[in-house]
């Protein structure tokens, strides 16, 4: 009995000071760059066009179709690189292995596995574009129609 | 008595005296005269003689069976510790710091490109060894009974050589490395249960991108400052503390095991 109570304070003791050391690896602070960015206003982006100059800094394409804008995150889906947006052949493709991707996100060629990922859009109360990278939309799972994927101008 | 024997006379003395003495006597603990007792001795009293084997296998030293190749994975690992010890000098973990560093030791530390180049080139043998030394292990059948246990450290060998190297990867803070850890520490996405875009995750109701697999290895969302610290403490201190540890395992059982694994004789002289 005692031994047995013994052992288990130990375990106890072991189990609590590993969960500490865990939790430990989790800081309750970050500093990394905020994930939500504003991008302008509507009209100062062509229709028809993708806007590539968000890429650098935020790593965010702005596409604005005649009715619609939405933002497309610029991480392959295949394992995380940097695309680049290839007007004369009107894709996106990637350096590292090659996924190549439509206009809409949609993938067509190479390894990537599924689309691109868009990026929750709105305007702000300034009438600017308000991007948060935080919220993310898929195509294969039907979110590309939800509210909040895309703003109409 | 002559002159000479009478000058030799202190000396001698002086010579009992040492050799008599508690301090000599605690580093020198046996006679050097040759009989079977010191003989033993030599070997049991000291602990680097004390950790080679009693009797080795003549086709333990066959080059041909063996290959060497867990021998000199080992000393690729001793190389590369070495070495990496004395980059350490140098090497500061931060953003500011790490690609300069490496730039500094490459180009104007007296012999840096030689030992970062050293350290490199033993990491990368050492991965290769590795394989080569299991595909022996594999092709001599010498992970069977009683080996079984030995194979299971050696596969834990494996794992902490490949993460040395994934770890070490990161530390010259170059495009190459960025990438190429976004690229690996990605695949932790999908861990099941832990990873927020794995399998099961949905059951568990406080894994998202900030605590999961992925974070738990960078140390945030993002590959920045908070990994390369976290990655340069793994790769400098827990995993060769690791694999220091399980090195001894593994030698020790393959003397508890009945030394290296040899041809099986029975069948040799059935084939004969």
């Amino acid at each position: 009995m005692v031994t047995a109570v013994g052992w288990l304070s130990v375990l106890t003791a072991c189990g609590a000071t590993g969960a500490g050391l865990l939790r430990f690896m989790f800081p309750k602070v970050l500093f990394e760059p905020s994930q939500i960015f504003k991008a302008g206003f509507p009209h100062d982006y062509a229709v028809g066009a993708v806007d590539t100059r968000w890429v650098r800094d935020q790593r965010v394409w702005i596409v604005r179709e005649p009715t619609k804008m939405y933002a497309v995150s610029a991480i392959c889906t295949h394992l995380g690189c940097t695309p680049v947006w290839l007007n004369n052949e009107d894709k996106f493709k990637c350096p590292c292995h090659g996924s190549g991707f439509y206009k809409t996100g949609v993938n067509y060629e190479g390894p990537a596995p599924r689309a691109l990922e868009r990026l929750k859009i709105s305007i702000g109360g300034d009438g600017q574009i308000v991007v948060d990278k935080g919220k993310k939309f898929l195509q294969e799972k039907g979110e590309w129609e939800l509210p909040g994927s895309y703003i109409v101008v | 008595m002559t002159q000479v024997e009478e000058k030799e006379k202190p000396k001698e003395e002086l010579a009992q005296q040492i050799t008599k003495s508690q301090i000599w006597k605690s580093i020198f603990r046996h006679g050097f005269e040759d009989s079977p007792r010191n003989r033993v001795l030599q070997m049991t009293a000291g602990f680097l003689l004390h950790t080679r084997p009693v009797k080795v296998w003549t086709h333990g030293i066959r080059l041909r069976y063996t290959w060497g190749a867990g021998g000199l994975t080992f000393l690729m690992f001793v190389v590369a510790c070495v070495t990496g010890v004395i980059l350490m000098f140098y090497y500061r973990p931060v953003p500011e710091y790490a690609y300069a560093d490496m730039k500094y030791l490459k180009f104007d530390i007296p012999y840096g490109m030689f030992l970062r180049n050293m350290h490199r080139w033993s990491a990368h043998a050492m991965v290769l060894l590795v394989l080569v030394h299991m595909l022996r292990v594999f092709l001599t059948g010498s992970y069977k009974k009683p080996r079984e246990f030995n194979w299971v450290i050696g596969v834990c060998l494996l794992t902490l050589t490949l993460l040395l190297s994934f770890t070490g990867y990161l530390l010259p803070w170059d495009q190459l490395s960025i990438w190429a850890v976004t690229v690996g520490t990605n695949m932790a996405r999908a861990t099941p249960f832990v990873g927020h875009e794995g399998p099961f995750a949905e059951f568990i109701s406080f894994i998202s991108p900030r605590f999961d697999a992925r974070s738990f290895l960078l140390g945030g969302t993002i590959v920045g400052p908070a990994t390369l610290l976290r990655f340069y403490v793994l790769h400098c201190i827990v995993l060769p503390v690791f694999t220091i540890w399980f090195v001894m395992i593994h030698f020790y059982r393959i003397r508890k095991d009945g030394g290296i694994s040899g041809p099986n004789k029975a069948l040799e002289e059935e084939t004969l």
